[in-house]
């Protein structure tokens, strides 16, 4: 309790900096993930790439973060082993971050494709289990989270496999893709702002202290017609862009209007991604900074349910926009120009199935890979034959990922845990 | 900073262009063999030497394109299509390039000519030849539209249909190549024997050029059954 006492400041402030230091790290490089397949296929310039990721992530990581940043904060690591010493779970959740964001770094320069999420948890549980004990940590709850790496990708497969043989089925291969594009485009569309709408709605509003009650019983039958009439909304929206789409007979490249119908869609996904990343990712920043403070403003005692402060989101969501607009940009670019065989009308099945996987998760507090998530839709739109060439390595390379990325994040936390331990008693 | 990052490398470069380019090169080189039998005809070889090496420079440029095809084809790619049926593809394209350099370095390292009765026969086979080298990269050039609906539907139905004009116009040239071969042998009596045996040749040869255009839309058939 003392200690708390006597260094409080001290290690609000440095919490602030390694959670801004974590949250520059997401925006830097995992957002560019998020953003890299719409630049990629040409459906967004990088200039609007980043601003729809700026307002979306913002806007994800505040109506839908709450559920990730809750697991992250409090779901990893059992807080009533530590009520007599609070110290360690501030000095814990410091080492996660600067482990965290440490790994990240050294990852990012070594060019190791290493994700966010794995290292916070690899860290968070590395810290508990080392520095605390073993029974410190929820291991069935960290058993859940491993298990959604796995299944996200796979969901994420599933669902774009069958978003682009839908594509295919009424639009492509027809006998004029053109105008069933013009028509069916709307529909994925309408579904874009009801995945998104009924997130927001059921995980979301109520920290903002918005409550939606048409009287239907449960919470799920309110937010349906609402979501259903946000995503007409979002339909006729896109329904208008649509229109300035023109054929232009080209009888050369057949598939060319096609595609420019889809690059108005990628637009609406593109949105999605961002709200789904940050609604996923900011947790990985501010959740451990909000049990650091949540500890240190309550005087030691380590709260288990205490609101978290406003400003502790606008220090993850301020870390993402400066991320990107140091380095995030350079990354998109460079991510953009790998990815170019990506068309919209496979870059959108790919990014809507990886949107609404990250979304599910991030309603039921599940911490997943954004970028892994990704990379299973995009197998999946290959897997139905829409892409000409994937490298299967590169699956070998999420796989070791995973093996380096945890251990590393938890060594690293294991260290610089004992390291504060020694420096503040 | 990301360089290796895993989005980014998931994706493999695309050989659909490359090999539709090749295909847009063998027939650069094709195409320029009525005007080498013209300029022979003419007897004018300071052209028939500029064709020649416009052929040559065509042959050399597919087989380099040829090459980084296949190396950028490794074993670990997925792709919607066979791997050893792109890669086959590309070799039988190549054919048709290798062997336009083989008439034009017979044409013109033996000054050949033909005797003037067979003139217009033989540049009607030669045109005919041409064509269905320019059916075949017609087809090939719908390699990218059969990508976008995924190798089915219509537009396999589409290429089909060009496939079979591409056997009509390869049977066209058969029968053309016969009329000149029996036209020659009518007159093989009168004429130079070494002569004679190289014109045989030639021919021999126009008829392959047409049979391998015949032959890349029998691979891009098979490519498309799977």
């Amino acid at each position: 309790m003392e200690i708390i006492a006597q260094y409080g400041s001290i290690f609000l402030i440095l919490a602030c900096a390694f959670g801004f230091f974590m949250a520059w790290g997401i925006g830097a490089n995992d957002v560019a993930n998020a953003m890299g397949t719409s630049v990629g296929s040409g459906a967004l310039t990088i200039k609007q790439a980043i601003l729809v990721a700026v307002i979306f992530e913002f806007m994800g990581a505040y109506l839908a973060g709450g559920e990730v940043t809750a697991t992250i904060r409090k779901g990893i690591i059992d807080p009533s082993v530590m009520t007599d010493s609070p110290e360690l779970m501030v000095y814990g959740m410091m080492s996660a971050l600067l482990a965290a964001g440490t790994w990240l770094l050294i990852a990012s320069i070594k060019g190791w494709p290493v994700s966010t999420t794995h290292s916070i948890v690899g860290a968070i549980v590395g810290f508990a289990a080392v520095g605390i004990s073993v029974d410190a940590v929820y291991w069935s709850k960290v058993g859940t989270i491993v298990a959604s790496w796995v299944v996200s990708p796979v969901l994420a497969g599933s669902i774009s496999f069958g978003l682009f043989v839908s594509v295919r089925y009424f639009i492509l291969n027809t006998d004029d893709p053109f105008n069933r594009a013009k028509r069916y485009v709307p529909i994925y569309m309408w579904l874009v702002g009801f995945m998104i709408s009924m997130v927001t709605l059921l995980k979301g509003l109520k920290h903002i202290g918005l409550d939606i009650d048409l009287g239907l019983g449960s919470k799920f039958a309110n937010a349906i017609p609402v979501s259903f009439v946000v995503g007409l909304i979002v339909a006729a929206l896109g329904a208008m862009l649509l229109r300035r789409v023109k054929d232009s007979q080209d009888n050369e490249n057949r598939f060319g209007d096609v595609e420019r119908v889809f690059a108005i869609l990628m637009v609406f996904t593109a949105c999605a991604m961002a709200f789904a990343h940050g609604s996923n990712d900011v947790a990985n920043a501010v959740g451990p900074l909000a049990a650091i403070v949540g500890t240190v403003q309550s005087g030691g005692e380590i709260a288990a349910k205490s609101a978290m402060p406003w400003w502790i989101l606008l220090v993850g969501a301020a870390g993402i926009v400066i991320g990107l607009a140091t380095y995030g940009w350079k990354v998109i670019a460079t991510i953009g120009k790998k990815i170019t065989e990506l068309t919209p009308s496979r870059g959108f099945a790919a990014e809507l199935g990886a949107a609404s996987t990250v979304v599910i998760a991030s309603a039921t507090g599940l911490p997943i890979s954004t970028t892994h998530t990704l990379v299973g839709a995009v197998l999946g739109v290959g897997f139905a034959r829409g892409i000409a060439a994937l490298n299967l390595g590169t699956i070998g390379a999420i796989f070791m990922s995973w093996i380096i990325t945890l251990p590393a994040g938890a060594g690293l936390s294991i260290l610089f845990f004992f390291l504060f331990k020694g420096i503040f008693g | 900073m990301a360089t290796k990052n895993s989005l980014g490398n998931l994706f493999g470069r695309s050989p659909i262009r490359p090999i539709q380019e090749h295909m847009q090169i063998a027939e650069e080189a094709a195409q320029l063999l009525p005007q080498l039998i013209q300029a022979s005809i003419d007897d004018d070889w300071d052209r028939a030497g500029d064709i020649h090496k416009a052929i040559v420079a065509a042959e050399r440029e597919a087989d380099k394109l040829k090459r980084s095809v296949r190396k950028n084809l490794p074993k670990s790619l997925f792709m919607p299509v066979a791997r050893t049926d792109l890669l086959e593809l590309i070799g039988i394209q190549d054919h048709v390039a290798n062997t336009a350099e083989d008439v034009a370095v017979l044409v013109m390292g033996r000054h050949m000519r033909f005797p003037e009765k067979l003139e217009p026969a033989i540049l009607d086979l030669t045109a005919a030849c041409v064509a269905t080298v320019q059916q075949a990269l017609k087809a090939i050039q719908e390699l990218d539209e059969l990508l976008e609906v995924g190798f089915l539907g219509r537009e396999v139905k589409h290429v089909e249909s060009m496939l079979k004009e591409l056997d009509k116009l390869e049977a066209k040239t058969d029968k053309k190549a016969v009329v000149v071969r029996r036209a020659l042998f009518k007159l093989e009596a009168d004429l130079p024997p070494v002569d004679v045996m190289f014109q045989y040749r030639v021919l021999a040869l126009l008829s392959t050029i047409a049979d391998d255009a015949e032959k890349v839309g029998d691979r891009l058939q098979i490519l498309m059954a799977k």
